[in-house]
C-alpha cells in the first residue's frame, strides 16, 4: 500500500438481493427475474459517461458492493472490470472486492469471479450460528458460512468476513467463544459490526412493538472491549472502528472513503465524491433500480444529483470519516483532501474538552487521532468538535 | 355634542364564549356602523391573538346611532371590556365609565364564574342590568332555568331578560330598545373644569398613543392643554373623535360622551388607565376616584434560545410595553440561560399572550422559567424583602418568615364532578370559603396560595371536570407560608434557572419528580450526569444520567457520506437549542417541562 498518493476507488452498485434482510437499511431490492444484459450495458454505460472528466486519474481500488453483487453474473463483472481497465490505468496493487452471500449456490461461482478479475471477496457471514443466522434472516447455516470461508482463502488473494454482534440475547462469553471460532477461520481482515435498529427496516418496527428487546448498552459495551482485546491479541488489531486487519491488510478501497479521497459511484443508490478543478462534487444515482435504468437510458448516467461540496461541508466530511481511523487525521493529508487546514476545521473549545476528557489525542507531528474511548460515541465527539 | 338624555353608555359582560362579541358585531350591523363590505367577524378585536383566542385583551368602544321607537336619535357608546380575571381592573375601569351593563348569559349553559365575577363588579359601580339570554335558537337552550338561575345566584330580576340569537340576528333590536328604555342617561356638567376618566391606551403606529376616554364634566377638544392628575404630565391634544367603529373625527366630545384623543404622547406606560385627564389651565379640584396602578401578581423569567437575540428582545419587549404597559421587565442573567428578562404579568392568561405576542410578532424563540409569586420575605434584622425570583432568595439563615400570596377562588362546577375539584383545591393547599349550590351546579368559594394556581391549576381543573368547571380569582391577602427554595444541581453545580420556590411539605416529592423528569428530557452525553435537589445544603433526590456508550458501531454503507454529515448538521443545530451548563447540555425544554412535573 502507497501510504501518500491518493487514492481514485470505483464502487460499483449491485442493489438485488434473493431476500431482504431485517436489519438491512442498505439499497436493496428483491426482483423475480433480472434483465442481466441489460443490466450490464446500463452499468458499462453510466460508468463510461461518469468516467469522461476523470480519465487523468489511476485507479487504487474497486468495490463491488449491494444488495449482493455475488449475485451477478461472473460475465457481468468481468465486463465491468474490463471496461474500468479500459477507461482508466490500474495501479499494480490494485484491489477489486467484491460482497458476497456464503450461499453455497454464490460459492460455485467463486472461481469464475476470480477469473472475472475479483482479487478479495468480503463475505456476509455475520453468525457462525444456525439460530442467530435465522433471526438475522440469513438463508445460509454456519456450515455453510464455514465452507465459503474456506473457498474464499483457497480461491482469492485476499478475504475478509463480516460478523455481527450484541444481538438480542447474546451473551458475553457466547460472543467471545464465537469470535474465536470466527478467528480460527479469518484470514487477513474482518469486519465486526453491533447490530443497530435502524428506520425503516424491519427489526425497528418489531423494536417499535416490544417484539424484539435490543441488548443492554453495559452487555454490547463490554463486547465492544472484549473484540478489540480479543483481535488485537491475534494480530487484528481495528483500524476502524468496526474494522481489523493485520497491519497493511486494510481494505484500500474502504481506507479511501475514510481518508476522504475521490471515489465514483456506478449503479443506483451509488455515491461519489470527486475532485475537478479544486472543486469537490457529490454525485447521488437514483435510489430504485428501474428510476436508475431510465435515468441512464435517458442521460447517459444515472444520476439524481450532482452537488458541490462547500469547503466547510468538505472539512466536516473528511473530518467524521477521518477520525473513524485509528490512526487519526494527519493535517497535511487533511488539507489535502477538502483544502482546508485541519485547525481551521475544529472549534478550538471543544476540542480541548474532548482532548481532556480522553476522547481525542492529539500526536507531536498534529495528528488527531479518537482514542477507544472516543471511537465508539464518535458522533457525539464529533458535535463538539466540529465547526 | 350630543344631550346628555341621548346618551346611553352600557358595557357586555359575559363569559367567555357565551357570545359577547357576536352580540356587539350585531349591534353595530343593526345601527349601521358598518356596511356588509366591511364586516368581519370579532369586529372590535383588532389584535390577531385576539381573534385566534376569541377574547379580548384591549378595551374599545363603539358609538351607535340608534333611533328608537319614540322616535328620537340616541347615541349608544359601547364599551367592551376584557373578560378575563387577570384584566380585572381594566375590567373595573371599564365599567366605571358606563351606566349599565348587558350580561349575557349562554341560554343553555347558564351562568359561569367570570359572569358572577364581572356582573358584581358592574353592580358595584351602580350599573342597571339587563340580563340577555344569548343562543336561543339552540335546542338545548333553557331559558326558564337560565332566568331562575340568573335570579338565585346573581340576585337580579330577569323577568325582563331579552331573548336573542346573536348568531342569527334575532330579536336585536329589543336589546338596543331595552338599553335606552332601562338604562340612566348619564349625568354631568358641560360648563365645569374638565375631568374625563382615562378607560384604556393603546399604541397605534401611525397615530402614537390613542387613549380612550369617557367625559364626566367639562369638554375636550382639539388643541386643548391637558394633565393627568395621577402622572402629573401634560399634553396638548392634537385630535378628538369616536370610533363608529372606524375612527371619526370630532370638534369635541363632551360630558356623557366616549371617545379617542391623541396628544403627541410616546408611550402607553406614560398613560395610566383609571387616571383623570383635566385641563391644564383650570384643573379639576379632585380626580375620579378609582385609581390605582395595576401590579404584576406572576413573575418569569425570559430569555432568548439563541443567546444573539438579546438585543431583539430586549427591542421587543420595548415595543410591546408602548402597548401593554401593565407588563414590567428588567434585565437578568442566568448562569443556565445567559442574559434575559425578570418579566411581570398580571397573570398567567396575561404572560401567555405576551409569551406569544413576542414569538409570534417579533418572531423571538424564547425559553421561559417557571412562573413565581412574590414572596415577601420578612429578615431576622425586621427588614421586609419582595422576591420575584427564587434565584434572589436570601440566605436562609437570614430569614424570619415568608409571606406568600393568597387568592380567593370562585369555582362552577356541575355536581358530579364536584369531588374531584375539591380534592384538587386541598391537594392545592385551599381552605374552603363556601359552597353553595343553585340548580345542579356548585359553586365553591376557595382561598389558595397563588403559587399553587400559577403553573397548572386552571389545566388541571378543566382536566378534572371535563372542562365544565369555570375559574375566576382575586389577589386576596399575605398570609405567611412554610415556603422553601428547592435547588437543582447538575454535576453539583446549581442550575439557577431551575430552582423553584415550593411548600416544605411537598418539597421532597417536587425534588424527586423533578429529578426523575430531568433524567427523562437531558439526553445521554459523553459524561456521566448527576441532578440534585437540595433544600439549603441538604439533598432529597438523586438521579444519574449515564454516560453515552456508542453510537457510531453500526454497519454503514461507507460511501453516503452526506448523510453522515446530515446528521452531525442536524445533532449540532439539536446542540443549539440546548444550553451548557458546564460539561452538561441541557435541552430548552427541560427548563419549563421539569416544572411542570407534579406527582399526580
Amino acid at each position: 500500500m502507497t501510504a501518500d498518493a491518493p487514492g481514485f476507488g470505483v464502487y460499483v452498485h449491485w442493489p438485488f438481493c434473493v431476500s431482504k434482510c431485517p436489519y438491512c437499511d442498505f439499497n436493496s431490492h428483491v426482483r423475480s427475474t433480472i434483465d442481466e444484459t441489460g443490466w450490464r450495458d446500463a452499468l458499462l454505460r453510466d460508468l463510461e459517461t461518469q468516467a469522461r472528466p476523470f480519465a487523468d486519474r489511476r485507479v487504487t481500488s474497486v468495490f463491488f458492493g449491494g444488495g449482493t453483487p455475488s449475485l451477478m453474473a461472473p460475465a457481468t463483472v468481468a465486463a465491468v472490470i474490463d471496461r474500468i481497465a479500459a477507461l482508466w490505468p490500474l495501479a499494480p496493487d490494485v484491489e477489486i472486492t467484491l460482497e458476497a452471500n456464503p450461499n453455497s449456490a454464490e460459492v460455485a461461482r467463486f472461481r469464475d469471479l476470480r477469473a472475472a478479475g475479483i482479487g478479495r471477496v468480503s463475505i456476509g457471514v455475520q453468525a457462525l450460528d444456525d439460530d442467530a443466522l435465522r433471526l438475522l434472516g440469513r438463508a445460509h447455516g454456519g456450515d455453510e458460512a464455514r465452507r465459503a470461508i474456506a473457498a474464499a482463502a483457497a480461491i482469492f488473494d485476499r478475504f475478509s468476513f463480516d460478523l455481527i454482534y450484541a444481538r438480542p440475547g447474546q451473551g458475553l462469553d457466547a460472543w467471545t467463544r464465537e469470535l474465536g471460532a470466527a478467528l480460527a477461520l479469518a484470514g487477513e481482515h474482518l469486519s465486526v459490526y453491533q447490530l443497530t435498529f435502524e428506520p425503516g427496516t424491519r427489526f425497528e418496527q418489531l423494536r417499535r412493538r416490544g417484539d424484539i428487546v435490543p441488548l443492554d448498552d453495559e452487555t454490547a459495551d463490554a463486547m465492544f472491549d472484549a473484540t478489540r482485546a480479543i483481535l488485537d491479541a491475534h494480530g487484528l488489531p481495528a483500524y476502524e472502528i468496526s474494522n481489523h486487519a493485520r497491519p497493511g491488510a486494510a481494505s484500500r478501497h474502504n481506507l479511501g472513503y475514510w481518508r476522504y479521497e475521490d471515489y465514483l459511484g456506478v449503479g443506483p443508490g451509488a455515491h461519489g465524491r470527486l475532485t475537478l478543478g479544486g472543486v469537490k462534487y457529490a454525485t447521488r444515482a437514483e435510489r430504485a433500480p428501474e428510476t436508475w435504468m431510465a435515468q441512464v437510458a435517458a442521460a447517459g448516467e444515472g444520476m439524481a444529483a450532482r452537488d458541490v461540496v462547500a469547503p466547510a461541508d468538505a472539512a466536516r466530511e473528511a473530518l467524521l470519516m477521518g477520525l473513524r481511523l485509528t490512526a487519526g487525521i494527519s493535517p497535511p493529508r487533511f488539507q489535502r483532501v477538502c483544502g482546508t487546514p485541519l485547525d481551521a476545521a475544529l472549534d478550538p473549545r471543544g476540542l480541548a474538552r474532548m482532548i481532556e476528557g480522553g476522547f481525542l489525542r492529539r500526536d507531536a507531528d498534529g495528528t488527531l487521532v479518537a482514542t477507544p474511548a472516543g471511537l465508539r460515541v464518535l458522533d457525539a465527539v464529533l458535535v463538539e468538535i466540529a465547526r | 355634542m350630543t344631550d346628555l338624555d341621548r346618551i346611553r353608555n352600557f358595557a357586555i359582560i359575559a363569559h367567555i364564549d357565551h357570545g359577547k362579541s357576536t352580540l356587539a358585531d350585531r349591534l353595530i350591523q343593526f345601527c349601521g356602523g358598518v356596511d356588509q363590505r366591511e364586516f368581519r367577524d370579532q369586529m372590535l378585536d383588532s389584535m390577531d391573538i385576539e381573534r385566534e383566542r376569541g377574547i379580548t385583551i384591549k378595551a374599545q368602544t363603539v358609538r351607535l346611532a340608534y333611533r328608537a321607537q319614540d322616535g328620537k336619535d340616541y347615541v349608544l357608546n359601547l364599551m367592551d371590556t376584557p373578560g378575563h380575571v387577570d384584566f380585572a381592573y381594566e375590567v373595573s375601569r371599564s365599567l366605571a365609565a358606563c351606566e349599565g351593563s348587558i350580561l349575557v348569559v349562554d341560554a343553555s349553559q347558564g351562568v359561569e364564574a367570570q359572569t358572577l365575577a364581572n356582573v358584581y363588579q358592574a353592580i358595584d359601580n351602580g350599573h342597571e342590568i339587563v340580563p340577555v339570554l344569548n343562543k336561543i335558537d339552540l335546542p338545548a337552550a333553557d331559558p326558564g332555568r337560565v332566568k331562575q338561575q340568573i335570579e338565585d345566584v346573581i340576585g337580579i330580576d330577569a323577568s325582563g331578560a331579552v331573548e336573542v340569537s346573536a348568531k342569527t340576528g334575532l330579536n336585536i333590536g329589543a336589546v338596543l330598545e331595552a338599553l335606552v328604555q332601562r338604562l340612566p342617561a348619564p349625568v354631568g356638567d358641560a360648563a365645569a373644569p374638565l375631568k374625563a376618566l382615562l378607560v384604556d391606551s393603546w399604541y397605534d403606529p401611525y397615530l402614537g398613543v390613542v387613549v380612550l376616554v369617557r367625559i364626566r364634566d367639562g369638554r375636550l377638544v382639539r388643541g386643548q392643554k391637558i394633565r393627568m392628575m395621577a402622572a402629573g404630565a401634560t399634553y396638548e391634544v392634537d385630535r378628538v373623535g369616536v370610533f363608529t367603529p372606524k375612527p371619526k373625527d370630532m370638534a369635541a366630545l363632551g360630558p356623557g360622551e366616549m371617545g379617542f384623543i391623541t396628544a403627541g404622547i410616546k408611550a402607553v406606560a406614560d398613560v395610566k388607565v383609571g387616571d383623570t385627564i383635566t385641563e391644564e389651565r383650570r384643573p379639576a379640584a379632585e380626580p375620579l376616584p378609582g385609581f390605582k396602578p395595576s401590579l404584576p401578581v406572576v413573575f418569569c423569567g425570559l430569555f432568548p434560545t439563541d443567546t444573539a437575540d438579546f438585543e431583539h428582545l430586549r427591542e421587543s419587549l420595548a415595543k410591546l410595553r408602548l402597548n401593554d404597559a401593565s407588563f414590567v421587565y428588567e434585565p437578568e442573567s442566568s448562569a443556565a440561560l445567559g442574559f434575559g428578562f425578570r418579566c411581570g404579568f398580571l397573570g398567567l392568561l396575561h404572560l401567555e399572550i405576551i409569551q406569544e405576542r413576542l414569538e409570534r410578532e417579533f418572531d423571538l424563540d424564547l425559553i421561559a422559567t417557571a412562573p413565581s409569586v412574590v414572596y415577601k420575605v420578612h429578615l431576622t434584622n425586621g427588614e421586609v424583602v419582595d422576591v420575584y425570583n427564587p434565584v434572589d432568595m436570601p440566605d436562609p439563615v437570614r430569614v424570619d418568615h415568608i409571606e406568600e400570596p393568597w387568592i380567593k377562588a370562585t369555582i362552577f362546577v356541575p355536581d358530579e364532578y364536584l369531588g374531584a375539584v375539591l380534592k384538587l383545591c386541598e391537594d392545592r393547599r385551599g381552605r374552603q370559603d363556601q359552597l353553595t349550590y343553585a340548580g345542579t351546579r356548585a359553586m365553591l368559594v376557595y382561598r389558595l396560595p397563588l403559587a399553587e394556581v400559577v403553573f397548572d391549576f386552571y389545566d388541571r381543573l378543566k382536566s378534572v371536570s371535563r372542562g365544565y368547571a369555570s375559574f375566576d380569582y382575586a389577589v386576596d391577602s399575605y398570609e405567611e407560608g412554610d415556603v422553601v427554595k428547592l435547588a437543582i444541581l447538575v454535576n453539583a453545580e446549581p442550575v439557577d434557572a431551575l430552582s423553584i420556590m415550593v411548600h416544605r411539605a411537598e418539597a421532597e416529592s417536587r425534588g424527586r419528580v423533578l429529578c426523575v423528569k430531568l433524567k427523562e428530557l437531558i439526553p445521554q452525553q459523553l459524561f456521566k450526569i448527576a441532578i440534585q435537589a437540595a433544600i439549603g445544603g441538604r439533598i432529597i433526590a438523586r438521579e444519574t444520567v449515564s454516560a453515552l456508550r456508542k453510537d457510531v458501531t453500526a454497519k454503514c454503507y461507507g460511501g453516503d457520506i452526506s448523510r453522515k454529515r446530515k446528521l452531525l448538521e442536524k445533532q449540532k443545530e439539536g446542540k443549539k437549542r440546548m444550553r451548557q451548563f458546564g460539561k452538561v447540555d441541557i435541552p430548552q425544554s427541560a427548563f419549563f417541562a421539569a416544572l411542570k412535573a407534579r406527582e399526580n
